[in-house]
């Protein structure tokens, strides 16, 4: 029982779920799931109480069965008392006081890490404001490697998202370039497939491995079809950099994308074999997004930015090279417009880098929801303060195959101006190498092709 | 706002690359940012986009074209009222209204094979679009394999699971799901189709179906997309089930992709 009064009103929340969910910031797939608060009131009521949880109430409290779903059992099974000790005497409002403190250094949260929970986190982060979010986040420091350094201080990368209707190899060539002419792509270069089959997946890992070894691009591949497939990739012998998955925070909704954890192992094992990467070992790129439990009915009454931060909790055990919260692609019938996709762009970022995750977010919405570029642009520029690992870079922020907006390559150039964020080192010196950035972290002018891509070009116009 | 070359843009050299792909590339740049006529023409699309989502579909006359070519239909409604009904609560969006539930109940229905439900989703615009010329293709082909077909379910503000219901109502072990997608900037009118094979509603997720998306002028075309589909009814038989187990196999030689793939070769290779 969680009991607390707020102006002369008693309330009682049942369990400790009931009470996270009750204390969420206002957002429509809680009210789909019929979990949310029903008034401000009952919302406040709710923090006050959550605030005086302590922390480890969460380690004996699951909020999804142990028994029955193996991620709590991975969570709890997993959890680091020795690096929890420190705080482990705190409640969730003493915890929210001391990450914003001064003594919360980088060194103290990246060893907390593994002794922090998603529960933990997301019930931090329910009763703090955007600017927290921010200023803490921006005090995690997440390092991850494969042919290039990602998650430096003042760096920010980008995912070069060549996407086209049918896969079509000159279609996807030409957004590429457009891309890397832009200084994008040092995340990954990962391709959506629009069809989730064996061929199709080799032939596009074909065509990205060829040209990031023709013009020896420090960065790596992914093709983002489903595990299983490129399973069967790497068996047939196709270059795979990076394994892709969507996953989510409980097993029921992992069983709804047909995953679950020893198949990830398995995919993972089957990558780190492959030994692709030059300068680390990172090999595995997720994506996740409040309200996929809810989507698949498997949130077990949890309300979405819990479930969520649960998903990190998969991620962490495989050691990815990239997290990606696609926040605003599920729609608005579980963020409903620019305000909510805004706070959970951000929330998603801080759960999973206190974690120890290399977050990055698709800032992105699609036609119907109530959201525009102005809300987009908002969250490109709080997460990129934040410290975010990486956006994505779409031409023209317009998605042809998946049929959404997200951010363009134009929209990094305007974050990097702003703030003074530089692509990863490996990838700005090839960029500088090749004429495309000036030193100054600036696209150079261009009246004609660089000369590295003079003779593609050529090719293609008949040599004019 | 002049149309000539203004110096204060910079143009991209690599515009020729712009007839391979709808995507918006050598748009160049003003500073580091968006020329305004790029800008002007994604708020544009954007807001055709938007209200695309709003525009109702006219069931009357799709059955009314789908009686003049000889297919037998009905319409079916969801849970979902409104059109805001039906954006907020995907709940409504999957499972048949009472009338519905009742008017094919009222039935006398033999056993069939498949059935094919049409569903108007997030975008009127690609079914009236396509959903009509799809079938025209895809009916002749399932009968001439001797498949028996319940009438065409039409379903008002119906999700892909929609499908379920009516499928588990027929006893049909194959359900096909032609729905309007969410519209993009670029394709206003995107088609898609999901195929479950022993749909059970309220049972299968989205691990059980297989989706083929993206059925518009710049993308899959009706032929294309047909080979998919018969390709996964016949490995779903094979394999008893469809979803994640059952790989879409087809290679591009299938599709009739292989000529286009080897027309447009990678010029960076």
């Amino acid at each position: 029982m969680y009991k607390t009064s707020a102006q002369h009103l008693s309330y009682d929340f049942k369990t400790l779920a009931n009470l996270m969910a009750k204390a969420t910031p206002a957002r429509s797939g809680d009210y789909l799931a019929g979990v949310a608060a029903s008034n401000h009131l009952e919302r406040v009521a709710a923090q006050y109480a959550l605030a005086d949880v302590p922390l480890k109430q969460f380690l004996t409290e699951a909020l999804v069965p142990y028994e029955t779903d193996e991620v709590t059992r991975l969570i709890i099974d997993e959890h680091n008392a020795t690096a929890f000790a420190p705080i482990s005497h705190f409640t969730v409002g003493d915890f929210r006081n001391w990450l914003l403190s001064e003594d919360a250094t980088t060194e103290k949260l990246t060893a907390l890490a593994p002794g922090l929970t998603p529960e933990m986190v997301a019930a931090v982060s329910k009763i703090m404001r955007l600017q927290d979010l921010i200023l803490v986040a921006k005090k995690c420091r997440v390092i991850t490697r494969f042919r290039n350094t990602i998650g430096l201080e003042n760096r920010l990368s980008t995912r070069l998202q060549p996407n086209h209707p049918t896969d079509n190899a000159a279609g996807v060539a030409a957004s590429l370039l457009d891309g890397l002419l832009y200084g994008c792509g040092d995340a990954v270069i990962g391709i959506n497939p629009a069809s989730d089959n064996l061929e199709a997946t080799a032939r596009l890992l074909h065509l990205l491995n060829d040209v990031i070894e023709r013009y020896n691009i420090p960065t790596q591949a992914c093709i983002l079809a489903h595990v299983t497939t490129t399973i069967k990739a790497i068996e047939h012998h196709v270059p795979v950099d990076l394994v892709f998955q969507s996953i989510a925070g409980t097993q029921k909704a992992n069983e709804s994308f047909g995953i679950n954890l020893n198949l990830l192992n398995e995919a993972h094992q089957a990558a780190l074999a492959l030994k692709r990467g030059t300068v680390g070992h990172n090999c595995m790129y997720f994506e996740t997004g409040q309200g996929s439990a809810l989507s698949a009915n498997a949130h077990h009454g949890l309300d979405q930015q819990t479930c969520e931060a649960r998903a990190y909790a998969v991620a962490r055990k495989f050691k990815p090279l990239l997290v990606n919260t696609v926040v605003g692609f599920i729609g608005p019938e579980y963020l409903y417009d620019g305000k909510q996709i805004i706070r959970a762009g951000l929330e998603d970022h801080f759960c999973g880098k206190l974690l120890g995750l290399p977050m990055g977010c698709d800032i992105c919405y699609t036609n119907h929801a109530e959201a525009d570029q102005d809300d987009m642009d908002l969250l490109l520029s709080s997460f990129a303060m934040a410290g975010g690992s990486f956006i994505m870079g779409i031409p023209g922020a317009d998605d042809v195959m998946l049929n959404y907006q997200s951010t363009s390559f134009h929209d990094a150039l305007y974050v990097r101006q702003v703030l003074g964020l530089r692509p990863a080192p490996e990838f700005e010196a090839w960029l500088i190498e090749h004429d495309i950035f000036n030193a100054h972290n600036q696209l150079k002018p261009l009246t004609e092709m660089p000369a590295l891509f003079k003779a593609s070009i050529q090719k293609l116009t008949g040599g004019h | 706002m002049a149309q000539d070359k203004d110096l204060t843009i910079a143009y991209d050299p690599w515009h020729p690359l712009t007839q391979l792909t709808p995507a918006r590339i050598a748009l160049g740049r003003a500073g580091m940012s968006l020329p305004t006529r790029s800008h002007l023409d994604f708020q544009l699309a954007h807001a055709l986009a938007r209200d695309a989502v709003h525009i109702p579909l006219d069931f009357d006359a799709l059955k009314q074209s789908l009686d003049n070519s000889g297919y037998e239909s009905q319409v079916l409604q969801s849970q979902a009222d409104t059109q805001a009904d039906y954006l907020q609560r995907p709940d409504y969006g999957r499972c048949l209204n009472e009338r519905s539930i009742q008017q094919l109940a009222s039935q006398h229905s033999h056993a069939v094979d498949i059935v094919i439900v049409i569903a108007d989703g997030l975008s009127s615009k690609a079914i009236t679009n396509h959903a009509h010329a799809f079938l025209q293709r895809l009916v002749p082909a399932l009968t001439d394999l001797d498949y028996q077909l319940a009438p065409i379910s039409l379903v008002k503000h119906g999700r892909v699971a929609i499908g379920d219901a009516v499928a588990e109502h027929y006893q049909a072990p194959i359900c096909i799901t032609l729905i309007g997608e969410r519209p993009g900037l670029s394709s206003p009118d995107s088609l898609g189709i999901y195929f479950t094979y022993h749909a059970k509603a309220n049972i299968s997720t989205d691990a059980d179906r297989n989706c083929i998306s993206n059925i518009h002028a710049n993308g899959l075309s009706y032929e294309q997309a047909l080979k998919k589909l018969l390709y996964l009814i016949k490995e779903a038989e094979k394999l008893q089930r469809s979803g994640v187990a059952l790989k879409d196999e087809t290679t591009d030689s299938d599709n009739g992709l292989a000529e286009q793939q080897q027309a447009s070769i990678n010029f960076l290779l």
